[in-house]
């Protein structure tokens, strides 16, 4: 279903939890809610679903209003984090649940639940009751219960937030295929940044109540719309004057602009790997990390640690040994704006062919 | 000195509960079976146990549903504001730091005959104060908090959670009351009527107070008692209170049986 979203603003007391965010998401797509925790994205879900009433703004399923209406009425499914399976009804029970209160022939349920049952891989399990079930088979339960009544909006809060490492990337490829056979829009919190980048067809940033960015992940990683951004995606270093980094002086113009350096736009080596040795700077590596596949380096150039990765295939360096460091492109911003700037000593004004 | 405190332990439950209720049983039986029956037999007892069960019925019934609907609105009502659920939550207890006489008392002050609202009652044909239904608020009065007591804890431990998914799968207030709510509160709900019960059938000084103890019109078995004791009457003051001490007994045996069965729900 197409969902709008605009001017939406909740308050709890005092506190403003939510402020002012616009939205539109299309027909199909599977969201990610994506930022630190309090940011306010179980506040805006819980809104959509009409658990919590907003104090401004319009919500608009097909361009629909439907601030009126009551969850009852909205046809979403919703998984909470914790699952709020009815603990006192069986695995059956809990995803016929939906379809009973519809008054569904009997039927017609069994065979609704069957189908369910074998898509979430709980075959077996029917007559169970959820304190006999693990973590996650009951997170599978809550899905088959939040689809069967076939709702046109998945809301799904953290749904892996309690399920260990190597089973919730199961679940989450298993969740992506599951949503995409079914082809309803889904909007899904999750405080893991791999997950929403891995799983979501666009991701949105929430941060104190305001939508920071709404993109594909590829997008928010590549131009960061706001610094937070920038800092929250990926990891990164920040030099606080980007001035003193070669390359950019002329860039960075005046002091106050800082400067945000992911490891993959760092290269460091000997100088012999460089090809335009003039645009590098002189460092020391400081430590290092095996990272399993790559080294982790920590290197100073300066006054700044940065820190980058670097292939196991080269040469390994060894803590203290003297390097050359290459600062590709950096994020930086000021006050006023923030923009990604290229190295622009990279390009040899002059080339010398060899 | 352990086994110094266990000794005086038993002592003082000895003589605290089981030498008066040996004394009672035999009191009761002085006359033998035909004493305990004519005791019994006495129109005015007859009438004072009608009144004493038509009264535990009564609260019973009004004090679950009331109970119910109180702890429900303390732990969901999220319209009220934050402040009036926090003076009703006291008030709530309010009954446990009053004595019943003095709870009774403000009964009759409010809705007696001197009374504007008592007044208004008396000229339409409907008498509260030194009446039934004065009886039974006087006993609601007393009994309010058990239910509310009981019902509250097990509504926050479970959560609004359950009842929020029944709403988004269409499931609207009854439904998810009877389907989601009520499974999880019915044992807490078992233990306050059992509690209940018991606290209507030997409420003392509220009831006292409001029925004016009126012999078969108002009298109550725990009143009754009071009164064949006044005059001299013993057989018959423990004949009644044997009849009282056995449903308490049988009370206390169900709520044993209630709390396990709440414990593993
Ligand atoms: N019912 C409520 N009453 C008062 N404050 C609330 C309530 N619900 C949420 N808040 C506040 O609103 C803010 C946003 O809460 P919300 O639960 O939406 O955050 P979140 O982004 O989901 O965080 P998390 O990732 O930790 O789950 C928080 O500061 C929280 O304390
Ligand atoms: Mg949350």
């Amino acid at each position: 279903m197409h969902v709008e979203v605009r001017g939406l603003n909740k308050h709890f007391g005092d506190f403003h939890a939510v402020k002012d965010v616009h939205f539109g998401i299309e027909k199909g797509h599977l969201i990610g809610l994506l930022g630190p925790s309090g940011g306010g994205k179980t506040s805006i879900l819980r809104m959509l679903a009409g658990l919590e009433t907003p104090d401004s703004g319009e919500i608009r399923f097909h361009g629909e209003l439907v601030n009126a209406l009551p969850p009852q009425e909205r046809g979403i499914g919703f998984v909470f984090q914790n699952y709020a399976l009815f603990k006192h009804m069986t695995v059956f029970d809990n995803i016929a649940f939906g379809l009973k209160v519809k008054k569904t022939p009997k039927s017609q349920i069994k065979d609704r639940v069957m189908e369910l049952v074998e898509l979430t891989g709980l075959a077996g399990f029917e007559k169970r009751y959820p304190q006999q079930l693990s973590g996650g088979q009951r997170q599978r339960v809550a899905f088959a219960r939040a689809l069967a009544p076939e709702p046109q909006l998945l809301l799904l809060d953290e749904p892996f937030a309690a399920i260990d490492a190597k089973i919730r990337q199961e679940l989450r490829s298993w969740l992506r295929e599951l949503i995409e056979r079914v082809g309803i829009t889904s909007i899904f919190v999750t405080h893991d940044q791999d997950e929403a980048i891995e799983v979501a067809d666009e991701i949105m940033i929430i941060n104190q109540g305001r939508l920071e960015q709404k993109g594909t992940p590829w997008d928010i990683y590549k131009e960061p719309k706001t610094p937070f951004v920038a800092t929250f995606i990926g990891e990164s270093t920040v030099v606080e004057n980007a001035r003193e980094l070669k390359g950019f002086e002329e860039a960075a113009g005046g002091s106050g602009t800082r400067a945000l350096i992911r490891p993959e736009y760092i290269e460091v080596g000997g100088p012999d790997e460089f090809r335009v040795l003039s645009a590098t700077e002189e460092g020391i590596v400081r430590h290092l990390h095996f990272r399993g596949s790559e080294w982790m380096v920590e290197v100073e150039v300066g006054s700044h640690k940065l820190m980058t990765y670097r292939s196991l295939e080269k040469d390994t360096l060894q803590p203290g040994q003297p390097v050359r460091v290459l600062v590709h492109r950096a994020y930086l911003f000021n006050d006023e704006r923030s923009w990604i700037e290229e190295n622009r000593l990279k390009v040899d004004p002059m080339p010398v062919i060899i | 000195m352990k086994k110094l405190w266990i000794t005086l332990t038993y002592l003082v439950f000895f003589l605290l509960l089981i030498a008066p209720l040996g004394k009672m049983v035999m009191g009761a039986f002085e006359g033998g079976l035909g004493g305990l029956g004519d005791a019994l037999a006495r129109p005015e007892a007859l009438h004072a146990l009608m009144m004493t069960g038509l009264i535990v019925v009564t609260v019973t019934v009004l004090n679950t549903l009331l109970g119910m609907m109180m702890a429900i609105y303390l732990v969901r009502g999220s319209w009220m504001s934050g402040g009036l659920r926090r003076f009703l939550n006291s008030i709530v207890d309010l009954p446990y730091a009053v004595s019943p006489v003095i709870g009774g008392l403000m009964i009759v002050l409010l809705l007696g005959p001197g009374s504007a609202v008592g007044a208004f009652f008396e000229d339409i044909g409907f008498k509260i104060v030194y009446a039934f239904p004065g009886m039974v608020i006087a006993t609601l009065f007393v009994t309010f908090p058990l239910m509310v007591r009981e019902v509250m804890p097990v509504l926050q431990e479970i959560g609004a959670q359950q009842e929020e998914a029944a709403s988004t799968l269409g499931a609207y207030g009854w439904t998810t009351f009877w389907k989601v709510t009520w499974p999880s509160i019915r044992w807490a709900v078992i233990y306050g009527i059992v509690l209940t019960v018991a606290r209507s059938l030997g409420e003392f000084g509220a009831v006292l107070v409001v029925s004016g103890n009126i012999i078969n019109r108002t009298q109550t078995a725990t009143t009754l008692v009071y009164q064949d004791v006044e005059n001299f009457n013993v057989i018959s003051a423990n004949s009644v209170a044997l009849v009282l001490a056995a449903f308490s007994v049988s009370l206390l045996l169900l709520m044993e049986w209630a709390k396990k069965r709440r414990e593993v729900r």
